[in-house]
């Protein structure tokens, strides 16, 4: 048994080790480290409490079962999980934090004796309020965390679902909500408490339905900051300094990397939330669709370009992912290496369904992360490359975005990739991206077409090299 | 006059938030995938809630509504625990620096 105070002390320090941790992903070379601090700042705040709880009878036996059954299943998912799925993965361990916070929020409510939080029907005020609000944010959490999580995954479409009256719906349950807090607060009833956990369910439901699968990377950002709220909330309940401290950054680094998500499609973040992006896929999909030349190759093509380039850029996209190409794509790039061709790789901020997806895939395919550039670090050496390589990207590169006022990705930063000298650009067939427009640079003077399975022709190409 | 310790909570609280928003907007672009899978690891110091409420059953009945709440949010927080730090260091292994050989 500790004293009150030793421990708040050493929740602090684990704190700390937590900032460390985000800190040390300033750089790959300092990143492990950081994790490292992470481990460590979570073993001294679960060791912490259980010396602060001094009970190590029967009780303390489950916990350590239940630590164990929940820690092996989650090692073994992190283990076996693919990294094209780390979105569902993200998604899905988001939905937990939500509802730990929702359980832990229940058993205070249920058992606030043992918290020291005042007696069942007689909870102090303050945390009350506190609770009410980390299960409000942890519910919503939980249920807009599995339903990104199914969409991703595909078991739920990723077309976005409207119906009428939307908008109007969701601020009266918003609205409803902090009417059953206050409510609760006063009352102290406990079927308050469970209807505004029914509530706040529904409406994290009814929030991510409407939103189209090309926004998940702001979806999952927007739910890891609120996972944050989450924990902060039952901190302030357990007045507990490393949950408050983790639930500040957590937030707070999720509304950062929603926010850097809308920046790269140029949307704000209302317009995301307000959902509906993506709806007219179909339509605009066989509309304007006047026919215009295309020069189309074949990986002999696209090798000869290759091999009297210089410098040759890469412009991954998610379709590389899809088809799996990343390893054949590095095989290529070897090659030309080998013929002391420079080559570097592009990434755009939203290139993979999730922020950073893009990086982590090449960094599986054994691509030094020192040869991967930031869409601003790059765009500049497009007009000095000889061959731009686009493979399973497509809107991000698209020039209507700088020149056509009219269009709906108009003022998204893109890759200027129309600036090289020659554009291989591998697709399976003309269709358009995900904002359902035609990309101009299929039909520019220097783009060459190569319609072709991205892992296959990748392959070709190489064996052509 | 004495000051509430909810304000002293707060204070940590809002200096945090401000602490996140600079320690984040530091964080390399190509490693936002392992920023959110870690930042979901440590939010799941949850946990502490949990075993408080876990153990909160006296020694004749170790289960009540309660701590059976409690229980269920340590298995909870302990797949994000283990997860989220070991399929961070999972992606972490994997960035490398380009061979200096050439």
């Amino acid at each position: 048994m500790i004293s009150a105070n030793l421990s708040a002390i050493f929740y602090l320090i684990s704190g700390v080790l937590f900032i460390l941790a985000l800190r040390g992903l300033s750089s790959p070379e300092t990143s492990r480290q950081g994790n490292f601090f992470g481990i460590l700042g979570m073993l001294i705040a679960v060791t912490v409490t259980f010396l602060t709880t001094g009970s190590f009878s029967t009780g303390f036996v489950f916990v350590i079962v239940f630590i164990l059954v929940g820690g092996s299943i989650g090692a073994f998912i992190a283990y076996k999980i693919p990294m094209t799925a780390m979105p569902e993965l993200v998604a899905g361990f988001h939905s937990l934090v939500g509802l730990a916070a929702v359980f832990v929020a229940i058993s205070a409510f249920l058992n606030p004796i043992a918290f020291n939080l005042g007696t069942p029907g007689n909870i102090k005020l303050g945390s009350l309020i506190e609770m009410s609000i980390g299960a409000a944010v942890g519910a919503v959490t939980f249920s807009g965390s599995v339903i990104a999580f199914l969409k991703l995954q595909g078991i739920m479409s990723g077309s976005p679902i409207i119906f009428k009256g939307q908008h109007p719906l969701n601020a009266i349950i918003l609205v409803s909500i902090i009417i059953l807090i206050y409510f609760l607060c006063s009352t102290q009833s406990s079927n308050l408490f469970w209807v505004l956990l029914a509530v706040s369910f529904l409406i994290g439901f009814l929030l991510i339905i409407p939103i189209g699968g090309a926004d998940m990377p702001v979806v999952i950002s927007m739910l890891n900051s609120y996972s944050g709220w989450a924990a902060a909330g039952i901190g302030f309940t357990l007045e507990n300094t490393a949950l408050i401290i983790t639930g500040a950054l957590v937030g707070s680094s999720g509304a950062i990397l929603s926010y850097i998500m809308c920046k790269g499609m140029n949307r704000s973040f209302f317009n995301v939330i307000l959902g509906g992006f993506g709806a007219s896929d179909e339509a605009s999909n066989i509309s304007n669709k006047e026919q215009r030349p295309v020069k189309s190759g074949n990986a002999d093509d696209a090798a000869f370009l290759m091999k009297n380039a210089s410098s040759v850029i890469i412009v991954p996209g998610y379709g590389m992912a899809v088809a799996q190409a990343q390893h054949a794509l590095r095989e290529m790039v070897d090659t030309l290496k080998k013929n002391d061709i420079k080559v570097s790789y592009a990434i755009h901020p939203v290139a993979g369904r999730m922020p950073g997806h893009m990086n982590v895939l090449l960094a599986e395919a054994n691509v030094p992360y020192d040869e991967v550039y930031e869409l601003e670090e790059i765009n500049n050496d497009f007009a000095n490359a000889d061959v731009a390589f686009v493979i399973g990207a497509n809107d991000v590169t698209n020039p209507v975005a700088k020149t056509d006022p009219q269009s709906p990705i108009y003022g998204m930063p893109v890759l200027d990739v129309e600036k090289c000298k020659s554009v291989l650009f591998v697709k399976r067939s003309l269709s358009p991206g995900y904002a359902g427009i035609d990309n101009d640079l299929f039909y520019k003077e220097n783009t060459l077409m190569l319609f072709a399975d991205a892992k296959k022709m990748t392959e070709d190409i190489t064996k052509n090299l | 006059m004495e000051i509430d310790p909810l304000i002293f909570r707060l204070s940590i609280f809002i200096l945090s938030i401000f602490v996140g928003y600079y320690v984040v907007w530091s964080v390399t672009p190509s490693l936002h995938t392992p920023l959110m899978s870690v930042t979901n690891a440590i939010s799941s110091v949850i946990i502490v809630g949990a075993i408080i409420a876990g153990l909160s059953g006296n020694s004749d009945s170790i289960f009540n509504t309660s701590s059976i709440f409690g229980f269920l949010a340590i298995a909870l927080a302990a797949v994000n625990i283990f997860g989220g730090f070991l399929v961070t260091q999972r992606m972490l292994a994997m960035y490398k620096k380009k061979k200096k050989d050439k």
